[in-house]
């Protein structure tokens, strides 16, 4: 693929993709470790179109971040892709080799991970990351990168971008901070970003001036965005559709008001049960009695079952896979004929 | 800025002092330097007129104050030994020892920050393995050996490089030096490599462990997912993370190396200080020790001041202005 020309601000995305931001089909991530291979991902899949928010949300563990560093091609050794298909923005990413992978990195793909106090090199200005960046990724000269730095502080709401790109990461706050990772994410104006945990860092007053910040590039630009987090409030606030992952699987997926007003997977009426109100942040994944079994220590059948009111035989014995159930998708007997 | 000059000027001179004191201090214990300068014979008229040359004759204070301001113009007096002036022998031997520990010291991070920096990010490797143990063996070869070693190999066998002396010198106002003339440069390289490959593996096992360290960090990870690739990720980003340690260790070194090269100057000859060191204290000879005890003092002190203006260099964050 060519190198992406630099959209303006005020043209955004003139030139509609027809294949999707992110595709992935049949995924599965294992760890091999001395005590046998853990199957930290296990048959995901999940679909992200240009412009479009897509909320992956989940308990601790559940294999959301893993997920995304899959997609990045940035899984740490041992884990590895032993399964399944990866597209980004119509290109099979997935059998890239690590030369490959740097170059469609930032370019085609972007990232925003959850801290952003440690993901600035504190030892150089945020002008030289922003200019190393993009000059990676563009043909511009030094001075044109500098133009365009200036551009993206300015298009993530940083004042005083002039006298900031001087400035070292110590020098702005968490909320700033944030919004300069995700400047640096943007700069290659990449058709997908992974965010992962954007906010979950942040104070809670800065965490909606990111996820809003976050949704208007997301539709200026017709990025597609995949947005993990644990809290149900980002998601009904941010995404477009849900997919609501337990232990290493997609449990229900499906678009963010059914999936929030008319949960279709126990797991997921448990989720949503555990919320007072989806306007109180509160963290409440954890509510539903019981946790998520480890990944060595996984039951047969559903991988819920230990904790679902409404677990029968068949869900000991058999595990579900998606199927339509109700306005989304879920992987459940209840929707397939029955736990029996 | 001012305030950390100020602060770091006044914290100078305590440490000055205070090494002056313990360098005054040892002129008392090791006994009254008349004796030890005149013979059996002398009478005590030529012993009082040596004691009140020396200064003797005065209140203990007096005499602590009038070795300050000396020590302090660069009058260490004279050796009991062989009556020259102390300072004038001493930068005699300085530039020697100076130019032979610096040239190890360049040696060193040249070759060890690669090798540390390859080890680390080559660590599942037969050849990043084979180095690190290479290293446990450098770290523990005591000096000499390596020095009579390289001698062996380099002079006798192949005969390409002499095995003792300093070559020619050339004079540059009191300072000489052997690097601008060829024998002088084909001299220094033995005792440098010698004086140099303990400190290639320190440098070797220090910038590896702390690449692993700065490797894992959230950065790294972030300037990996930006397209970042991995030559500027190795030596830019992770490695400028490393270099703080590694400077703090590099001056520490040449310090100890200026003070401690002695083992190395006296297998290659090397007319350093190590030399003029180990002579006074066989000879007891005082103000030399004295005056070797300040210039170290001084040396370690600089080598900190420059060790802080290279932190504030490389880390914006101990740049004092900040808005
Ligand atoms: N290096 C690793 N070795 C073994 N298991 C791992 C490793 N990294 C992650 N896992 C496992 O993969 C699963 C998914 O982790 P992760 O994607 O980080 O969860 P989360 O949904 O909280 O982001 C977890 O059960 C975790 O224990
Ligand atoms: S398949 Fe069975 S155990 Fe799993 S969620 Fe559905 S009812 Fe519960
Ligand atoms: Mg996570």
């Amino acid at each position: 693929m060519m190198l992406q020309p630099v959209i303006s601000m005020d043209s955004p995305g003139t030139a509609p993709a027809p294949a999707p931001a992110l595709e992935v089909s049949n995924l599965t991530v294992e760890f091999p470790t001395k005590r046998g291979v853990l199957t930290a991902i296990d048959d995901v899949s999940m679909r992200i179109e240009p412009g479009e928010i897509l909320g992956v949300v989940g308990e601790s563990g559940a294999g959301k971040s893993i997920t995304g560093l899959a997609v990045l091609g940035l899984l740490e050794s041992p884990g590895r892709i032993t399964g399944g298909k990866i597209h980004v923005g119509g290109r099979r990413v997935d059998t890239l080799g690590e030369d490959e992978l740097t170059k469609v990195r930032g370019r085609e793909m972007g990232a925003i991970f959850q801290d952003p106090l440690t993901a600035l090199n504190p030892l150089f200005s945020i002008g030289a990351q922003l200019v190393e960046t993009i000059r990676r990724h563009t043909d511009l000269g030094k001075e044109a990168a500098r133009a365009r730095a200036l551009q993206l502080l300015r298009e993530v709401g940083i004042p005083a971008p002039d006298e900031r790109l001087k400035q070292y990461p110590h020098q702005f706050s968490g909320g700033m901070r944030q919004r300069v990772v995700i400047a640096l994410a943007l700069a290659a104006e990449p058709g997908l970003i992974i965010a992962d945990e954007p906010t979950t860092a942040l104070d809670v007053s800065i965490q909606a001036q990111i996820t809003a910040l976050l949704r208007r590039l997301c539709k200026e630009h017709r990025t597609g965005i995949m947005l993990v987090t644990h809290d149900m409030g980002v998601i009904a606030e941010t995404a477009d559709r849900v997919a609501v992952m337990y232990s290493g699987r997609v449990v229900e997926t499906g678009r963010v008001e059914d999936v929030i007003h008319n949960p279709q997977h126990p797991y997921t009426r448990g989720l949503m049960a555990a919320i007072p109100s989806l306007h109180d942040r509160v963290e409440t994944l954890t509510q539903i009695d019981g946790s998520m079994p480890r990944l060595n220590a996984r039951p047969d059948g559903c991988a819920f079952n230990p904790r679902c009111p409404n677990a029968g035989p068949r869900c000991r014995r058999d595990r579900p896979d998606l199927v339509t159930a109700g306005p989304s998708l879920a992987a459940c007997f209840l929707h397939e004929g029955g736990t029996q | 800025m001012l305030a950390f000059l100020i602060k770091r000027s006044a914290n100078a001179v305590f440490v000055m002092l205070s090494v002056s004191f313990i360098a005054f201090m040892i002129f008392r214990f090791v006994g009254d330097p008349v004796d030890l300068m005149l013979n059996e014979q002398a009478t005590q008229a030529q012993r009082d007129e040596l004691r009140i040359r020396l200064g003797l004759d005065e209140p203990f204070i007096m005499q602590f104050g009038t070795f300050v301001s000396n020590a302090a113009q660069g009058d260490f007096g004279i050796s009991f030994r062989n009556q020259q002036d102390v300072l004038g022998m001493i930068s005699e031997r300085f530039p020697a020892t100076f130019e032979l520990v610096i040239v190890a010291t360049i040696i060193s991070l040249v070759v060890g920050i690669p090798l540390g920096v390859i080890t680390a990010i080559r660590r599942q490797t037969w050849y990043a393995e084979a180095m690190q143990f290479v290293s446990i063996i450098g770290v523990s070869l005591p000096s000499f050996v390596v020095g009579i070693g390289l001698i062996l190999i380099f002079s006798v066998w192949l005969g390409w490089l002499p095995a003792f002396g300093r070559g020619e010198t050339v004079q540059l106002g009191w300072w000489s030096t052997g690097l601008l003339t060829h024998s002088g440069r084909m001299s220094i390289i033995l005792p440098a490599l010698s004086l140099s490959l303990f400190q290639i593996t320190l440098v070797m096992r220090l910038v590896r462990a702390e690449m692993l360290e700065v490797l894992r960090s959230d950065f790294i990870k972030f300037a990996r997912a930006r397209g970042i690739p991995a030559r500027a990720i190795h030596f830019r980003h992770a490695l400028r993370n490393c270099l703080m340690p590694v400077v703090t260790m590099t001056a520490m070194q040449i310090g100890g190396l200026i003070a401690f090269a002695l083992v190395t100057e006296t297998v290659f000859q090397w007319p350093g200080m190590g030399l003029l060191f180990i002579q006074a204290v066989t000879f007891v000879d005082v103000p030399i020790m004295a005056a070797y005890l300040c210039i170290v003092a001084l040396i370690f002190v600089l080598l900190n001041t420059i060790v802080d203006i290279t932190y504030a260099m490389i880390d914006p964050r101990l740049r004092g202005a900040e808005k």
